[in-house]
């Protein structure tokens, strides 16, 4: 209860990884290819399907490591 | 219209039950007191994880949404996939910056990006500036909405010959919409989101297993296409970027994506959520929506491969390509199913509007009438206010759909996205740093919104044989380099806007100019639920109110 609030802060190198989903996605050198296609899909579509989960994998990640130590 | 009987009775059916969820959801989750702008307009600030996902995920992913970007991908091919890079890069830049607004937000009780602006800068001017762009960037945000449902009307024959036989069905849905988020606010489309999104991830499931099964599966879908663009005479379609259109498509998935989450409703709903955690959690979870996108995108294809040819549209010889994902339903699926998806589209137009139609009267009750207009309005009368402006509002919706040539609200969406992009840095950079002077900020906003305009101006449509408007992507060539490639305007204006704002806040510094206060703390933008500071503040107005 009396403890001495100590100074916030929501800085974390953690937060750097999010730079990743955010700027992959928009290499179009990356993905503008047919082949090799998966299941019908041309690269183009698959790849960036992918992104998805790229996101979801990166901000879960960042979430729990800067979760910890702020109650 | 007897082709489509039941149809037209699955989707009435379920359109009503909504509706009625729609009031009901007044006394969901027991509001203390609805006569405040904190229950009405924001849910009472308390909604959790489910509520939020399904809450802004049935607010970013509209109506428009489902019958125009199929619509795009039928016409023009992997340029219109941009929709997917866009969500998947909307959630991390929102976990870095809209966090900060929620928390900022939270602990100072502002409704609107317009509040914050206002108290960070100390600039009532520059809240206009913001408030209003908002507001009419919104307007065509929510008649989009409505070219959604009319979409779906039209493939089922629901239409009459006159002006307003043809849009009375609309005009119903939007007085009934209007009447329940009038009594309900922002719990209204909160409730209904549950079941718009369970119909509409059943049937895109649906839509994307069996539709390729019975058109020979995705190898033939995506060769249609193909065959399809090489066919056409446009230079630039096709199932795979060519040299001219990869800048635009990475700067609009980009200044989408940074538009996207500037707008007042999508401020809305992350706003009404609980806590930070919350936010974090969804910003993890909401990227299942993104599929959904990507596959609801590809209906396109699969409607080139069908051989679906889309309706005529308002003027003759034209077409109107909005109807392509309604008839491809209509033409593969047995009727009743048909009526279930077209009941998900419309009911998908419902939530967004609702919240749509909140924020800007959110934004005009407080960032206009109690700024200007009343100083003194009370809680009571401050919701109020925002109900009567809802209203107006949808009004204004549907008089645009209704006396408008509808392509004449896609332009304005247009434009609506390369205006409230202007906002970026006064409420983006504001949540980082006060550097910028709020003088620069207003100068940095009239330097984009003169430049995005004249941009648009320049663009003409050939498909339509429009000399402007039309379209998004402008030539790099008109700015002198030497090159065939385009750019989204939204970017180039944003840029200029921020460069603007530098400039100007170097000149004004010079000049000694007045920076007014910061009404903010660091450790605002931090505040979580439960700060004690707010809890302090609370009691302190419950003390207020029981000595009066």
């Amino acid at each position: 209860m009396a403890e001495p609030e100590r100074p916030r802060t929501d800085r974390s190198p953690w937060n750097w990884l999010l730079l990743v989903p955010i700027v992959v996605p928009l290499l179009t050198f990356l993905y503008n290819h047919d082949e090799p296609r998966i299941a019908g899909f041309p690269l183009f579509y698959w790849l960036q399907l992918s992104f998805i989960l790229l996101g979801v994998g990166t901000t879960t990640l960042v979430y729990q490591m800067t979760k910890r130590g702020r109650s | 219209m007897s082709d489509h009987i039941t149809e037209i009775v699955i989707f009435t059916a379920l359109f009503l039950l909504v509706s009625g969820m729609g009031f009901v959801a007044s006394r969901w989750r027991a509001p203390q007191d609805m006569a405040h702008l904190d229950e009405w307009g924001l849910g009472g600030r308390s909604f959790g994880g489910w509520i939020t996902w399904f809450l802004v995920g049935g607010d970013l992913y509209t109506a428009y949404t489902f019958v125009a970007v199929p619509a795009l991908m039928f016409g023009a091919g992997a340029a219109g996939f941009f929709a997917v890079p866009y969500t998947v890069i909307i959630y991390p830049l929102f976990f870095l910056i809209l966090i900060r607004l929620w928390s900022v937000s939270h602990r100072h009780g502002f409704v609107t990006p317009a509040d914050f602006v206002r108290t960070r800068f100390g600039s009532p001017t520059l809240a206009l500036v913001v408030a209003i762009t908002g507001i009419v960037a919104t307007m065509p945000y929510i008649a989009l909405q409505l070219i959604g449902i009319e979409a779906v009307l039209k493939t089922m024959g629901v239409t009459g010959e006159s002006a307003l036989a043809r849009h009375l069905p609309i005009i119903i849905a939007f007085a009934i919409l209007a009447a329940y988020t009038y009594q309900s606010g922002l719990r209204a489309p909160a409730l209904i989101a549950f079941v718009k999104d369970t119909m509409i991830y059943i049937v895109i499931l649906v839509a994307v297993l069996w539709l390729p099964y019975k058109l020979g599966g995705w190898n033939a879908i995506f060769d249609a296409a193909d065959a399809k663009f090489q066919a056409s005479p446009a230079p630039n379609d096709g199932i795979l970027l060519n040299a001219n259109n990869q800048v635009q498509y990475f700067t609009l998935a980009l200044g989408s994506a940074l538009a996207l989450f500037l707008y007042p409703h999508s401020i809305t709903g992350v706003l009404a959520s609980r806590n930070r955690g919350v936010i974090k959690r969804n910003m993890s979870a909401l990227p299942a929506y993104s599929l959904l996108l990507g596959l609801i995108a590809l209906l396109g294809y699969m409607a080139i491969a069908a051989g679906v040819k889309p309706l005529p549209g308002a003027k003759p010889g034209s077409v109107d390509s909005n109807t392509v994902v309604p008839i491809l339903f209509d033409q593969q699926f047995p009727a009743w199913f048909t009526g279930v998806a077209f009941a998900a589209i419309g009911i998908g137009a419902l939530v967004p509007a609702a919240i749509m139609s909140i924020a800007a009267a959110n934004l005009f009750t407080r960032n206009i009438y109690k700024e200007y207009l009343r100083k003194d309005a009370t809680h009571a009368q401050e919701a109020s206010v925002a109900k009567i402006t809802s209203l107006v509002v949808k009004i204004g919706a549907v008089a645009c759909i209704v006396f408008l040539d509808p392509q004449f609200s896609i332009d304005l969406q247009l434009i609506g996205g390369v205006i409230i992009l202007q906002t970026a840095p006064a409420v983006v950079l504001g949540l980082y740093t006060r550097w910028l002077h709020r003088g620069a900020l207003v100068a940095g906003w009239a330097a984009g919104m003169g430049l995005g305009f004249w941009m648009l101006w320049q663009i003409p449509n050939v498909a339509t044989g429009r000399k402007h408007f039309g379209g998004s992507a402008f030539p790099l060539s008109e700015f002198g380099f030497d090159s065939t490639k385009t750019i989204y305007v939204g970017f180039v204006a944003v840029l200029v806007n921020a460069l603007v704002a530098v400039l100007v806040t170097l000149a004004l510094r010079a000049a000694k100019v007045a920076e007014g206060v910061d009404g903010t703390q660091p450790d605002d933008y931090l505040a979580d639920e439960g700060d004690p500071r707010i809890e302090r503040e609370r009691a302190g107005t419950v003390d207020n109110i029981s000595s009066t």
